[in-house]
């Protein structure tokens, strides 16, 4: 019953999706008044709909009702539960339902909270998001069902091959220590490409809510920023770029995601260049302003994003003219590595340029300290560590200068007079430099063991002592495991424990290694069990990967500085707003 | 700005959707067959991984017999299950030659003394660039090279029980 209801929600949202757009079509061409007011209570009812099934594919997932095909094929009632939730929308069916779940949160969200823009523009807004959402509960009801019965049901599901191959390629990324968090893989790159479009977009909005400036841009980068995030499904999900590994492709799911792609960025973009001529010119600005960087932001941002397109998407064009060929991390690195660390030491200069028009010499000289920080790190890890790559040396460079550019709006400033998006920028930008330090010092420092050892023996990785002291076997849900007990130390200061374990589970027959990490806030001890050999001792894999951790620290404060901006921007206008009121009263 | 210039985002996305299009109306064969098929190995010279056991070099292929070269890692879990094939192969008199890709000395030891050593020689192929410049795109593949050091036919994935007649077949006929 949960699945059919699930599917109702469905049907009925979906339904509701047609009314919302038909109602706002019929109350902008006719002026209609009341069919203008039905549409915020159809989104948000639409939206909450989508909230439901969503909430009872979950339900499904989390009673491993293995009747719903895709609880069989995607679960196992031995799973841990978080495996269970996460599992609803880590397959096709559940992914396209928690997308267009968003969507109509998105919608709902609109519906209840905006009260500033024309109301007109509102109901052609929540017209447009009917429009979009339609197609996908289309696309839900007639081809991914997430709610599928299956009949006869099994007994239970064959959800742990999955789970094998997610440790197998755990294992592989991570017992060989290929020390990569990053590896240009289309699904990586699929995920990336809508990621720059909307930093690209954040950015020129700024110009535009500012400075009034940019205005045609900022709308061709919204266009660009929502069809990359469709293009990104299209290309995952269609299997067209899934290469060696291809499974479950689907060329009819394909063909209409396709055809939802052609309808709705292709309107948008024939509607950009026919209407685009009525955006009346914004503000101008000087070459050398705060909004001459964010062009240029902007530039570089739009020249990656092409470079990760055309590298994706290039296979196929091969393929067109009869050659095949694949892309790998040589060509990305070379061509949008370098134009990333240039956009690091623009994104140091632009919060430090005035807007509307300043200086070439004035700006130079409010680049001196961060310059002055840069050049200090540069000749430190040149004097005392030595032998570092170059792109580590680099990338450890400009994080510092970055870092010190980043605070540097800040200085002399009253800060409790400082706007709470100034605040974001500055803890966003602070985040890139966090995240890039991390990198390079993971790419340069990491040390890495791989030892025999006896229990109690000690043994040493960077600056840990390292002892094993028993080994026992321990039985999981659906797997048994010998467990190690380590107990590592730094110095004279606290000892802590791991236990990583080697994992045997039985269906399907695989083993697997399950790693314990000890997080420090300057890094992680990353330990690893192996085999035991024939004089009995017992290999063990030690890693001390120093500020591994400012890479997710890093993320953590972009995204941080990202809601900072939003909210201060919101609340800003809402100030603004009252101002009005009072004045006018 | 010129008003034909606002059509050209549009004119972009008609080249994707005919891209992606012809992408998806395509034969669904996605293995990468190597462009060196039919032709000689590259130069290269690998160092050896395992302690005792030759590194690789391409002019070890000449003058010589036909062969096996063998793309393998001890990460790989096919590797683990076309073992015993190869251990056959080398026990009907057939010379498997090996490239590592990115392993470790270690690895590679537990990996043979586990699943068996077939290999006269193991090339340490650790930037996986010997394995691009003949072509193979992933683990295992398994190359027929001919005497005179000539790729003459690519395996892509793990050799079954039952591929082996076939492959002894063919380094019999390049004889």
């Amino acid at each position: 019953m949960i699945a059919e209801s699930g599917l109702a929600a469905l049907w009925l949202a979906g339904a509701l999706a047609a009314l919302q757009l038909i109602l706002a079509a019929l109350g902008i061409a006719r002026n209609h008044d009341d069919a203008m007011a039905a549409v915020r209570p159809v989104a948000v009812v639409q939206g909450l709909l989508a909230v439901v099934a969503m909430a009872l594919l979950i339900t499904v997932f989390m009673r491993s009702d293995m009747s719903v095909l895709l609880v069989a094929a995607n679960s196992h009632s031995d799973k841990p539960w978080l495996y269970k939730f996460a599992g609803a929308w880590g397959n096709h069916e559940g992914s396209m339902l928690l997308w267009v779940t968003i969507l109509g949160v998105a919608g709902a969200a609109v519906a209840l909270l905006e009260h500033r823009v024309d109301k007109r523009t509102l109901i052609a807004t929540l017209g447009a998001q009917a429009a979009i959402a339609l197609g996908f509960y289309a696309f839900l009801l007639f081809s991914s069902n997430p709610f599928a019965r299956l009949n006869p049901a099994p007994a239970d599901g064959n959800g742990l091959n999955t789970l094998g191959i997610t440790a197998g390629s755990y294992w592989a990324y991570y017992e060989l220590g290929w020390g990569g968090w990053w590896f240009w893989d289309p699904v990586e790159n699929a995920s990336l490409m809508p990621w720059l479009a909307a930093t690209a977009l954040l950015h020129s909005v700024t110009v535009l809510a500012t400075r009034d400036g940019l205005r045609a841009w900022t709308v061709m980068l919204a266009v660009v920023a929502f069809s990359m995030s469709m293009i990104g499904t299209f290309l995952v999900r269609s299997g067209i770029l899934t290469s060696v590994h291809a499974f479950a492709v689907d060329p009819e799911r394909g063909a209409f995601i396709l055809a939802l792609l052609a309808i709705y960025i292709g309107g948008a973009l024939i509607l950009f260049a026919a209407r685009v001529g009525t955006v009346r010119a914004g503000n101008t600005f000087e070459a050398v302003s705060r909004e001459g960087a964010l062009v240029v932001n902007n530039l570089l941002l739009s020249v990656v994003l092409g470079l990760v397109l055309w590298g994706t998407l290039y296979p196929i064009v091969a393929a067109a003219f009869g050659v095949q060929l694949s892309i790998g991390p040589p060509f990305f690195d070379k061509t949008a590595g370098p134009i990333a660390l240039i956009l690091v030491a623009i994104m140091g200069a632009g919060p430090l340029m005035r807007w509307r028009r300043d200086g070439g010499r004035e700006v130079l000289r409010r680049m001196a300290v961060p310059g002055a920080a840069a050049l200090v790190t540069l000749v430190m890890f040149l004097i005392f560590a030595r032998g570092i790559g170059i792109l580590p040396l680099l990338g450890l460079t400009l994080a510092a200068g970055l870092a010190a550019a980043s605070v540097a709006p800040l200085w002399k400033r009253n800060l409790r007079r400082t706007p709470l998006f100034t605040f974001g920028m500055v803890i966003a930008h602070l985040g890139i430099a966090v995240s890039l330090a991390g990198m390079a010092s993971d790419s340069a420092f990491t040390q890495q063991v791989l030892i025999a050892t006896k229990l109690g023996e000690p043994q040493h990785v960077g600056p840990f002592t390292v002892t094993l002291d028993s080994i026992v076997p321990v039985v999981g849900p659906n797997y048994s495991a010998l467990e190690a007990t380590l107990t590592a130390r730094r110095g004279d200061s606290a000892a802590f424990t791991l236990k990583p374990q080697s994992r045997f589970f039985a269906t399907p027959a695989t083993v697997t290694s399950e790693s314990a990490i000890a997080t420090k806030l300057d890094g992680q001890l990353y330990t690893v069990l192996g085999q035991q050999d024939e004089q009995g001792r017992w290999q063990l894999r030690l890693w001390w990967k120093p500020f591994v951790t400012f890479i997710w620290l890093g993320g953590a404060l972009i995204a941080l500085g990202g809601v900072l901006s939003l909210f201060g921007r919101l609340w800003r206008e809402r100030r603004w707003k009252r101002d009005d009121e009072e004045a006018l009263a | 700005m010129r008003r034909w210039l606002l059509w050209l985002p549009f004119l972009a996305f008609v080249l994707l959707f005919a891209v992606v299009t012809f992408g998806l109306k395509k034969p669904a064969d996605r293995t990468i067959k190597s462009a060196m098929v039919g032709k000689p190995l590259p130069d290269f010279a690998l160092a050896g991984i395992v302690p005792g056991k030759p590194g690789l070099s391409s002019r070890d292929f000449t003058p010589g017999k036909p062969r096996l070269l063998n793309v393998f890692a001890s990460w790989c879990l096919p590797c683990i299950a076309e073992a015993p094939q190869l251990m056959a192969l080398k026990q009907a008199g057939v010379e498997i030659d090996a490239v590592a890709v990115r392993d470790t000395t270690p690895a590679l030891q537990e990996f043979l003394a586990r699943n068996g050593d077939p290999y006269a020689r193991i090339g340490d192929d650790r930037q996986s660039s010997v394995q691009l410049s003949i072509g193979s795109s992933g683990v295992p593949e398994t190359f027929l090279i001919d005497a005179q050091g000539k790729i003459i036919e690519q395996h892509i994935g793990d050799i079954r029980a039952d591929d082996v007649p076939d492959i002894l077949a063919k380094l019999r006929a390049a004889q």
